[in-house]
């Protein structure tokens, strides 16, 4: 297996994210985390996720950029903090500790693809060999978030719901 | 505040660009059953479109008079939803079990299939919804928003 596409792309994705933490004119941290999300949609098609790309491509590139960019016209888009305080010693020790151990915590889980796995062998193969004679949708992914699992993508549409409610709530002027 | 653009370029880009969009959203709703896809995205793509209406030619002209008026179906999606679900219910199964959706003529799967169909659509229009109305207030903090509230 190689990798010659896999790490400049995971490289990218690390730039990327630093980037947008580190740079002082906000306008282009949120077009650098658009460009992450376009990163982080091919890494989600690559795992072969490609429903998910393309929520991450329109949502996290697209809409989230707008959102993002209308709450900076509102604000301020530079940031003024002109020395960044250090992080204590704690985080310094700390974080690095916690990310050795997740690493040597992630070294247990099944292998990427591994048909043998928990997580394909328990229901999944319920749902690729049911889908299409149960509902006939060929898209096994549309299937079972909108039928196997309809409750859950019910509380979630209820979700966005209360997002955009809560917004109106908070942001829109009562007329008095 | 947003105000309408002033370039002719970002004008007619507009033009061509809304249509696109708003069809392919429509596509990606039809075919989320057949390809990757389905109501969230086509409802965030749908509200995009009217978002870079409302960007480009400015909240009072008549290109988004259709996003103003879509306001007014805040919670219509959810609804949908929940009443695919009830009419579930009404049918004598679960709710959510398209399989009893109250239909002649139609088999089990093929009931299943339309279930699909309608509750993304809800979850479409539930999305664009949102996105609009996320817009709205994001644009009209604290501007003199007296006529917008007229309107949505």
């Amino acid at each position: 297996m190689t990798y010659s596409f896999e790490l400049p792309l995971l490289a990218l994705l690390m730039i990327t994210a630093a980037g947008a933490i580190l740079v002082k004119d906000l306008i282009s941290a949120v077009f650098i985390l658009g460009s992450y999300s376009f990163f982080m949609a091919l890494v989600w098609a690559w795992l072969g996720a490609v429903d998910l790309g393309f929520v991450e491509a329109v949502v996290g590139a697209g809409l989230a950029t707008v959102f993002f960019l209308l709450t900076l016209f509102q604000t301020d888009p530079e940031d003024h903090r002109i020395r960044r305080t250090r992080p204590p010693l704690a985080a310094i020790v700390g974080l690095p500790a916690l990310g050795l151990l997740l690493l040597y915590a992630a070294d247990d889980l099944p292998e990427f693809g591994d048909a043998t796995s928990p997580a394909s062998i328990h229901v999944s193969p319920f749902y690729l060999e049911n889908s299409l004679q149960d509902t006939r949708t060929p898209n096994v992914v549309t299937s079972i978030i909108m039928d196997y699992r309809g409750f859950d993508t019910l509380i979630e549409t209820a979700v966005v719901f209360t997002a955009g409610i809560a917004c109106a709530a908070l942001l829109r002027r009562t007329r008095t | 505040m947003i105000h309408a653009h002033d370039s002719l370029i970002v004008r007619t880009l507009g033009r061509v660009l809304v249509p696109l969009v708003q069809l392919y959203a429509i596509y990606i709703l039809f075919f989320g059953q057949y390809s990757p896809g389905g109501g969230f995205v086509a409802g965030v793509m749908l509200g995009t479109s009217m978002i870079i209406g409302i960007l480009i030619y400015g909240p009072d002209s008549p290109a988004s008079a259709l996003a103003k008026r879509v306001l007014h179906g805040d919670g219509l999606g959810l609804i949908v939803f929940a009443g695919v679900g009830g009419l579930c219910l009404i049918g004598g199964g679960e709710f959510l079990n398209y399989a009893s959706l109250e239909l002649p003529g139609l088999e089990l799967s093929a009931r299943r299939s339309l279930g699909i169909l309608l509750t993304q659509m809800g979850v479409a229009i539930d999305v664009a919804v949102t996105a609009i109305s996320i817009v709205f207030s994001l644009a009209f903090f604290g501007a003199e928003a007296d006529e917008e509230d007229s309107h949505a």
